[in-house]
Order: structure tokens, then C-alpha cells, then sequence
């Protein structure tokens, strides 16, 4: 095998870089994590001319070298770490045709790093229409390096970009432009106490506050004759930098580029006027929210209906086609039902994320940042909360990592703190089923009850987001600068290939991450209902034939019986009866009892937990909700489902924290145990109260 | 005067930036003396404000814009 090239794809946030990342890799690429940090890392394979392959690295986006967030810091850190394995070979600077002027800090800097760098200039394709022209040679020769003029919307110069690829070794590696010029005298005697480094690099170490390994930052203070400078010295002299690269840029561009005025007008601004107005804004902004929960709701019921009633044949069609055994039990009750259980989310997980990532593509949603910063800081939030509580509606997990480029420490960690009471897509299934079983078909004003219900839920789940925002506001004391800074990028119609890919991507993450979680517990839950200690489980067919025995049961009733008496008695019977007299002033028994403490681990798992829990000795093919319907409350009398332990239900899952993946990625954004085990305990104990209120007046 | 003072479609230059209250970030993404500054659109209440500054659009809030100082051609 030849050796690869590394690729490292660097630029501004929304220049399309990650749409030439697509160009390039296809489908031959793979999301995971950098070690120890939960920031995405996208990387894959490009097949370059005459056999080469190409190992491409999607970097997140950054405005400079100057990192401000966990992002951006893996941008330096592999960029100022030659040992890492993925250190680039050569560095693609993505810039957009349009904010070019913009783009080239970031480029400048690298250049400095003296890597061998392409700059490509994507969106090409809007040139005419703004009345752009470039003097590609010009700006080659001043900036020292190799331009490939791209569209990955029209598809042109990918082949281009490919071939510069090929031929990086080719590429100059001279800065174009000296940055130790602010301070001439410090900068030598940097040279002089650290000759064997890169002058740029040691700059970049000495300004920023992150670890690269072996050159840290008190490498500095041991050398005597070499001081740091102080913090506020060090922030003049970046700011100095800055400007110095400024002018650099501009008298480059000043020759290179040439911009007709008077060239078509923009869209930008007609939509602008519509979409960030005072009181159209709002409005279409509402819209918009209405329709994606309708269009959940309506679209996603009839690929859900036929998986749910799929895996029920499935289940059926697996009991009576294997053999009789322990296996077969556990792959039709447990294993199968799991799956179910997971698969069903699909269809609203992929409409969600397909929403989402529409409005990000279109650049829609900074303008809801814009419109919305004002009434959320309100609250103590920011604009750019708006974000991860509507993320929120799909996963907390993505929700709460979008946090971070919130730039005040107390609006991101109250953004933090609230996002997993916004209604995530695991709360979805339990919802719908519950809200089928209690909330009676019908319309009002055209509109079902039973969708007007589920928008009511996702409303308390952000009027308690919001609302306990409120509170956090007034309660925590954290002082910190607030800086808020949204970039307004140009409306862009979303490429296909980009919201497919990611609605693909997320929706395996989904499957894959909690889908694991689901199974493991389907498979043991199945394991405890099935077995269990003592004479009452082991001999439950004599004692229940004798305890019927003057009753003239039929053969099926008497089996139903028996299989009933057999769950009671399991380990898992014995552990929701332990825990029934805590929830039943709730309205549930010990069965739901099981689906909810299962649940605290992930909040999906409760329709499965039900689904195995209701299958194990049913034999026949009937749907989770069927069987859910026919549930009849030991105590009350009357189905278990009512409106009363319904409605206290949906509110026990509104509020509380099931969500261990939730818990683990707050300790890792806030580096503390604290704040979870909070959201925790203040989330469940909310619910509790909620939902004992609601069943104790509406029963 | 200030950026906070500009009116919605009025154009400025930046002449003066409070380094201790304006953030890198902020430089970084061009509003840097000299540069021009538009005015695009405010939300209500007049913040934040959507800018153009040297052909780059932003929105930063009006606590952030009163630490630029600009000045209007027409003055």
C-alpha cells in the first residue's frame, strides 16, 4: 500500500467546508471523537489521480489561530503538533468567494506555520452574479500558493483541487507575511533563547492557554534571559498582529480582486428584511416551529405504526418458526422487542435532524439567534441558547455541546443546565403512546387532540427550560464578561448531499450509541421476567391450576394466569413490588414501575422495557400499544392507562433527568460532578411532585 | 460617537476600539479601525444589531457596540 497524504481541512465557520470535505470523501468517511474531549472528528478517504489516497481531516471551524473553545483548540493543537499522526501534510484553507477579505486571516496565520497550504475559494459560482472578479495568478504569487477556484454546488474544480493535492511537495511553504514585525526586539529574543523553533509556533504557545505537548508554556519561564509578557502586553500585541495582517490582506486584495457595485442586488437583504423583522420575523419564526412539529407528528406515524406492527409479526413469526426453547424466548421477547424498540425512533430522529440541519444550511438560524437574544437574555440566556434548546428537540447530547460557542460562561451554563427539559426525541415514543392510550381521538379547529396534546408537552418542556433558567439567573452568582458575537452568514439553499449526510450520520450515532444501551437492558430485563427464585415462580403452574381449581377456567385463561403469576414472581416482579408503594400514589403499577427506574438510564428504554416486560408469556401477535390498552389496574379496578395516571406520566417524563448520557456529557462540559448530580436530583424530584399533583386531582 | 448611536441603514468608519472590552474574536472577524460599519437591521429594542462592518455581516450587542468609536461621513 502507498502511503497517504494528510489532508487537514481548515476555514471559517460556513465557507462550505465541510461541503468540500463531502466533495471530496463521499461516503467514505466516519464521525468519532478526539480522545478524552467530546469534540467531533470528522476524517476520510479521498482517492486521488494515479492510485494515491488521500486521508482527510474535516477540522472544526475557526475564525484564527487564537483558539477560544474546546474546537478550536484541536485546530491548533494538530496544527503545532508534528508528532500527532494525523499532522497534515498539507493544510486546505477553505474560503468563501464572498467574504474573502475575512477568510485570509486564518490563512495568513498557517501560511506563517510554513505548511505546505492550498487555498481554495469556494461558491464560485456566485462570482458573476455579485460581480466578482479574481486575479488568480496575482494573489498565487502574493500569497504563496496554489488557489483552486471551486463550487461544490455546481461541482466545479474538484478535480482541480484533487490534482494540487496530488502534487503538495510542489507547494512553497514561505510565510507571506512576517508577523514578528509588531515587536521586533521581543521576537529576537524569542530567536535567540529558543533558535530551533518556529517563530510563529512559539507565538501561538506562549498566547494561548492550551497544552502542546512538550513545548507548554513553562518551557518559557525557565529559560533567564527570555521573560513572557503580560497578559494585557500579549493581548495588545495579537490585536496589533491582527491589524498588521489586516493591511496585509487588504492591499493584496485591493489588486487581486475587483467588486462591480453596482451588480445585482442582494437576496441577503430582501430576505433580511422580511425574516429579521420586528414582528414578521417572529411570526414566520413560529410558523416554522408549527410545522416541524406537525409534519413529526403527521409524517412520522406511518412508518412508525408499520415498524411497531412488523416487529410484532416478526416476534410472532420467530416463536413459531424456531424451535421451542430458552433461545427462541429470549430472541422473540427479548432481543426482537428490543429492537423494535429502537428501530421505531428512526422515522422521527431522521425528520428531526433533517429540520434542523435545513435551517443551519440555509442560515436561517442565525438570524432566530438575532431575533431572539434580547428575550432570552431575559432569562439569563443568550440568543445562541436558542440553538441547543431547539437541538434539544432531537438529542440533549448534540444540544449541550452546541453550547460552546456561547461566549459568557454563566449563559452557557444555565443553556447547559436547562436544554434536557426541551422535549429530546426519547421522550417522543413514550409520549405517543401514552397520549394514543388516554387522549380520546378528535378535532378541534381542524387540529387532533392528541396533536395539540404532544405540542402542549413540547411547550412545558420549554417553559420549564426557560422558566428554570429564570431562576438560575437569579441564583447563581458567577460573574462573567458576556461577549456575543454571531456571525450573519448569506442565505444559501441547502445542498442534498450535506443534509442527507448528516441526517444519515446522526441517525446511525442514534442507532448505534443508544441503541446498544436499549438492547443490553431488553436482554436483561428479558433475563429477570423470565426467571426468579423460590416455589412461588418455579411452581407456578401447580399453585395456580389448585388455586382455580373450582373455578371452570378454559385452557388459554388458566395459561394467561399462570404466565401472569410466574412475572409477579421473577426477580423483576420482586423489584417493582418493592418499589410500589413510592409510585403508586402516582397512579402506576409495579410494571411501569420497572419501565421508569429502567429508564433513568435512558429514557427510550421504557416503551421496550414495557414491550418485553407485556410479551414475555403473550402468545399472541399483538402491538405494544394493544397490549398496554388491555392493562388493568390491580387496585382501582379499570384500565391502568387512564387519563389521570396518563397525564401523570407524560409530566413524570417531561421533567425528570433519565438520561445517563445526558449526565456524562454535562461532567465533561462543566468539568464537574456537580451540576449533573443537580439536574438530577432537583429534575426528578420536580417530576415526582408534578406528576403525584396531577394523578391525586384528575383521578 | 459611538456604534450604538448608528441608525439603521447609516454608514460609519471605526476609528477607535476599546481593547479591554471588545473580544479578539471580534477584531478578528474585521472591526478594526478604519474599516467601514453599516447598520443593517436592529432587533427590537435596538439590540443586537446586525452589521455590516468591511463587508463581513455580524450582529454583537449594543453593551459590545458602545465601546467602538466611529464617525459618520455626512456629519
Amino acid at each position: 500500500m502507498s502511503k497517504q497524504i494528510n489532508v487537514a481541512l481548515i476555514g471559517n465557520p460556513n465557507t462550505g467546508k465541510t461541503s468540500v470535505f463531502n466533495a471530496l470523501t463521499g461516503l467514505n468517511q466516519k464521525v468519532g471523537n478526539y480522545p478524552g474531549i467530546t469534540v467531533e472528528k470528522k476524517e476520510g478517504i479521498c482517492k486521488l489521480p494515479r492510485g494515491v489516497k488521500a486521508h482527510i481531516i474535516d477540522l472544526p471551524g475557526t475564525y484564527s489561530l487564537n483558539a477560544s473553545s474546546l474546537d478550536e483548540n484541536v485546530v491548533i493543537e494538530l496544527l503545532l503538533n508534528k508528532n500527532d499522526k494525523d499532522y497534515p501534510d498539507v493544510a486546505v484553507v477553505v474560503s468563501d468567494v464572498e467574504n474573502l477579505k475575512r477568510n485570509l486571516l486564518l490563512f495568513t496565520q498557517i501560511k506563517d506555520l510554513q505548511i505546505p497550504t492550498i487555498l481554495v475559494i469556494n461558491m464560485s459560482d456566485r462570482m458573476a452574479y455579485k460581480g466578482i472578479s479574481l486575479d488568480i495568478d496575482y494573489l498565487e504569487e502574493q500569497l504563496e500558493t496554489k488557489i483552486a477556484l471551486i463550487s461544490t454546488r455546481k461541482n466545479i474544480g474538484i478535480d482541480e483541487l484533487r490534482e494540487l493535492i496530488t502534487h503538495f511537495k510542489e507547494l512553497s511553504t514561505k510565510p507571506c507575511l512576517h508577523a514578528s514585525s509588531i515587536d521586533e526586539a521581543y521576537f529576537d529574543n524569542l530567536r535567540k533563547a529558543f533558535p530551533n523553533q518556529l517563530l510563529y509556533k512559539l507565538w501561538l504557545v506562549i498566547t494561548q492557554d492550551v497544552n502542546f505537548g512538550k513545548t507548554d508554556r513553562a518551557t518559557f519561564d525557565k529559560v533567564e534571559d527570555f521573560k513572557t509578557k503580560t497578559k494585557a502586553d500579549l493581548k495588545r500585541l495579537q490585536q496589533k498582529e491582527t491589524i498588521k495582517r489586516y493591511q496585509f490582506i487588504n492591499a493584496t486584495l485591493k489588486k487581486g480582486q475587483t467588486i462591480d457595485l453596482n451588480s445585482a442586488k442582494d437576496l441577503r437583504i430582501r430576505l433580511d428584511r422580511v425574516l429579521t423583522h420586528k414582528v414578521w420575523g417572529y411570526l414566520i419564526f413560529a410558523a416554522i416551529l408549527l410545522t416541524i412539529f406537525q409534519a413529526i407528528y403527521d409524517w412520522s406515524s406511518i412508518p412508525m405504526d408499520f415498524i411497531d406492527s412488523s416487529f410484532a409479526s416478526l416476534s410472532e413469526w420467530t416463536k413459531n418458526t424456531l424451535p421451542e426453547g430458552a433461545f427462541t424466548n429470549l430472541l422473540a421477547e427479548g432481543i426482537i422487542s428490543g429492537l423494535g424498540g429502537i428501530i421505531i425512533f428512526i422515522p422521527q430522529i431522521a425528520f428531526l435532524f433533517l429540520f434542523i440541519s435545513i435551517l443551519e444550511e440555509s442560515g436561517y438560524m442565525s438570524r432566530v439567534v438575532f431575533l431572539m437574544d434580547r428575550i432570552m437574555r431575559r432569562f439569563g440566556l443568550s440568543g445562541k441558547s436558542v440553538v441547543p434548546l431547539i437541538s434539544g428537540t432531537a438529542c440533549a447530547i448534540p444540544a449541550i455541546m452546541a453550547t460552546r460557542n456561547i461566549e459568557s460562561w454563566k449563559e452557557r451554563l444555565i443553556t447547559i443546565l436547562v436544554t434536557p427539559f426541551t422535549t429530546c426525541s426519547a421522550r417522543l415514543p413514550v409520549y405517543l403512546i401514552i397520549i394514543s392510550l388516554v387522549i380520546p381521538e378528535g378535532r378541534i379547529l381542524g387540529l387532533s387532540y392528541q396533536a395539540l396534546t404532544l405540542m402542549l408537552l413540547y411547550l412545558i418542556g420549554f417553559g420549564a427550560a426557560v422558566g428554570s433558567a429564570w431562576i438560575l439567573n437569579k441564583i447563581l452568582k458567577i460573574k462573567s464578561k458576556s461577549f456575543f458575537v454571531v456571525e450573519m452568514p448569506n442565505y444559501k439553499l441547502p445542498m442534498f448531499k450535506n443534509v442527507a449526510l448528516t441526517v444519515l450520520e446522526k441517525t446511525k450515532a442514534f442507532v448505534f450509541g443508544a441503541g446498544k444501551i436499549i438492547l443490553a437492558i431488553s436482554i436483561v430485563l428479558w433475563f429477570l421476567a423470565s426467571y426468579g427464585p423460590g416455589e412461588n415462580f418455579n411452581n407456578a403452574e401447580n399453585i395456580v391450576t389448585e388455586q382455580y381449581a373450582s373455578e371452570n377456567l378454559t385452557k388459554d385463561e388458566l395459561h394467561k394466569k399462570i404466565e401472569s403469576h410466574k412475572l409477579e414472581h421473577s426477580f423483576i416482579g420482586i423489584a417493582g413490588h418493592a418499589i410500589e408503594p413510592a409510585i403508586r400514589p402516582l397512579g402506576y403499577d409495579w410494571k411501569i414501575g420497572i419501565a421508569i427506574v429502567s429508564s433513568f438510564a435512558a429514557r427510550e428504554v421504557f416503551v421496550g422495557t414495557l414491550a418485553t416486560i407485556y410479551s414475555v408469556g403473550s402468545d399472541e401477535e399483538e402491538t405494544i400499544k394493544n397490549r398496554m390498552a388491555g392493562e388493568v389496574n390491580p387496585i382501582l379496578g379499570g384500565p391502568l392507562f387512564n387519563f389521570a395516571s396518563g397525564i401523570s406520566l407524560l409530566l413524570f417524563y417531561a421533567f425528570a433527568m433519565q438520561c445517563m448520557s445526558t449526565l456524562a456529557i454535562v461532567k465533561r462540559e462543566t468539568n464537574s460532578w456537580k451540576w449533573p448530580m443537580y439536574q438530577l436530583v432537583i429534575m426528578s424530584a420536580f417530576a415526582y411532585i408534578v406528576a403525584l399533583i396531577a394523578f391525586q386531582v384528575l383521578k | 460617537m459611538t456604534l450604538a448611536d448608528l441608525k439603521r441603514g447609516q454608514q460609519g468608519i471605526i476609528i477607535d476600539v476599546s481593547s479591554i472590552h471588545i473580544p479578539l474574536k471580534l477584531l478578528e472577524m474585521g472591526c478594526l479601525p478604519g474599516n467601514s460599519v453599516e447598520l443593517v437591521q436592529v432587533a427590537p429594542f435596538a439590540d443586537p444589531m446586525y452589521l455590516n462592518i468591511n463587508g463581513s455581516h455580524l450582529a454583537i450587542r449594543k453593551e459590545t457596540a458602545i465601546h467602538i468609536l466611529i464617525e459618520t461621513s455626512n456629519e
